[in-house]
């Protein structure tokens, strides 16, 4: 993910401090990763020797930094083409689950149990996800559901190659 | 054949099944306790409908123990397990099953109604389990004039209004499109629990399992826990 224009998307509601940026994100976006402070600052930094933000107030009193700061129309510009933006697709064609699987084939390994193994695994995460997203708002519904939907892919692929080992044995070892 | 896990509500070991020259089950196992989800995969014909089939009491299989509640099922008679059916187990299947000419509400007191309950009696109690399920408005709809995730619901209600220890539910969410697919999956796994009902769920989707405490895979007949998986 972008931070530098997610911190600016932001920015377009109206001022705010470093410290109510790093807020807003962790609401909004963070969930399990919220942002460190260092982070927000360093990036307002950049933002702003790139003309995106200004320093709206300085505001008296003790903290490291006490700026508010504003976007510019630079800023909104860039917010504007990076949402109009495609996002590419990430062709997931280097899979460790398919390297282990093969070199499992290759060294005479059970590739069968490393498919079970990991499936559990998948579950056991896409249980935790469930839970979460039954207690959660919609707003966690549809990141864990972005999350769900992705591991089911990939417990699609586990379960297609497991009945598929046979002949990629016969196939690896030629 | 492996001894049934303690404090089990329904076990089964060494099941087989064939049919024909087909064997359906070949050593299957499986357990459950009381209020627990266990969600039964596995691929096409692998024979996950008929390990629920057997543990249900609906097919015997050729050989292998089958005990609910401490009782051998495959000891007992054709009225035995008909009763048992009736009384302890409740079925939620792929297409809601409901009897169309029959309103609502009418077909959630339907088990009830076949147990001798009074009409007055077995629709309040219908009632109470509509609206767990959030279909206390469609009592006096029959299920034509319904759409099918409401239909799964009120199936549900049905499969829950005799307050049975154990629901099979065999893909109860396979006609549904995803949204009302989770909601069923929420409603009937949260009225389970609510009520210590075992849900024993057969479904190929993984993320209708995810709603379940534990997995179990079946292929080519013989099942594996995965939860033992280290």
């Amino acid at each position: 993910m972008s931070i530098g224009h997610t911190l600016l998307g932001l920015l377009e509601a109206g001022p705010r401090h470093g410290y109510d940026l790093k807020r807003a994100f962790d609401e909004k976006f963070g969930h399990d990763r919220p942002l460190a402070y260092g982070q927000v600052y360093s990036t307002m930094s950049r933002l702003l020797k790139n003309g995106l933000v200004e320093v709206d107030g300085i505001e008296s009193g003790g903290g490291p930094d006490r700026k508010r700061y504003a976007i510019t129309d630079a800023g909104i510009t860039d917010v504007e083409t990076w949402l109009s933006q495609p996002e590419k697709p990430d062709p997931y064609l280097h899979s460790t689950l398919y390297t282990k699987v093969v070199l499992a084939l290759l060294t005479g390994r059970r590739a069968d149990e490393l498919l079970d193994t990991q499936r559990a695994e998948h579950l056991r995460l896409m249980r935790v996800l469930t839970t979460r997203k039954r207690k959660g708002d919609l707003a966690d519904q549809l990141v864990c559901d972005h999350a769900l939907f992705h591991l089911e892919a990939d417990l699609r692929w586990l379960e297609l190659t497991a009945a598929r080992l046979g002949r990629l044995a016969e196939e690896v070892r030629r | 054949m492996t001894a049934a896990p303690a404090g089990s509500l329904l076990a089964a070991t060494g099941l087989r099944k064939a049919y024909g020259s087909t064997d359906a089950l070949d050593g299957a196992e499986f357990s459950i306790h009381a209020g627990e989800v266990v969600a039964v995969m596995g691929p096409s014909g692998s024979g996950k409908s008929t390990l629920l089939h057997c543990l249900a009491g609906i097919v015997p299989p050729d050989s292998g123990s089958i005990v609910y509640a401490g009782r051998e099922l495959t000891s007992m008679n054709d009225g035995e397990r008909s009763e048992l059916r009736r009384t302890e187990f409740g079925f939620v299947f792929q297409f809601g099953q409901l009897v169309p000419e029959l309103t609502c509400v009418e077909n959630v007191a339907l088990p009830l109604r076949l147990t001798g309950v009074k009409r007055k009696e077995a629709e309040r109690t219908a009632l109470h389990w509509m609206e767990q399920l959030q279909v206390e408005d469609l009592g006096a709809k029959r299920p034509g004039e319904i759409s099918g995730g409401q239909g799964q619901r009120v199936a549900v209600a049905r499969a829950l209004v005799t307050g049975p220890r154990v629901i099979f539910a065999d893909e109860p969410t396979g006609a549904l499109d995803s949204l009302n697919g989770e909601l069923v999956m929420q409603l009937l796994t949260e009225a389970a629990r609510s009520a210590n009902a075992a849900v024993v769920l057969v479904t190929h989707e993984t993320r209708v399992a995810a709603y379940s405490d534990r997995e179990i895979v079946v292929r080519d007949g013989r099942s594996r826990d995965m939860e033992r998986i280290v």
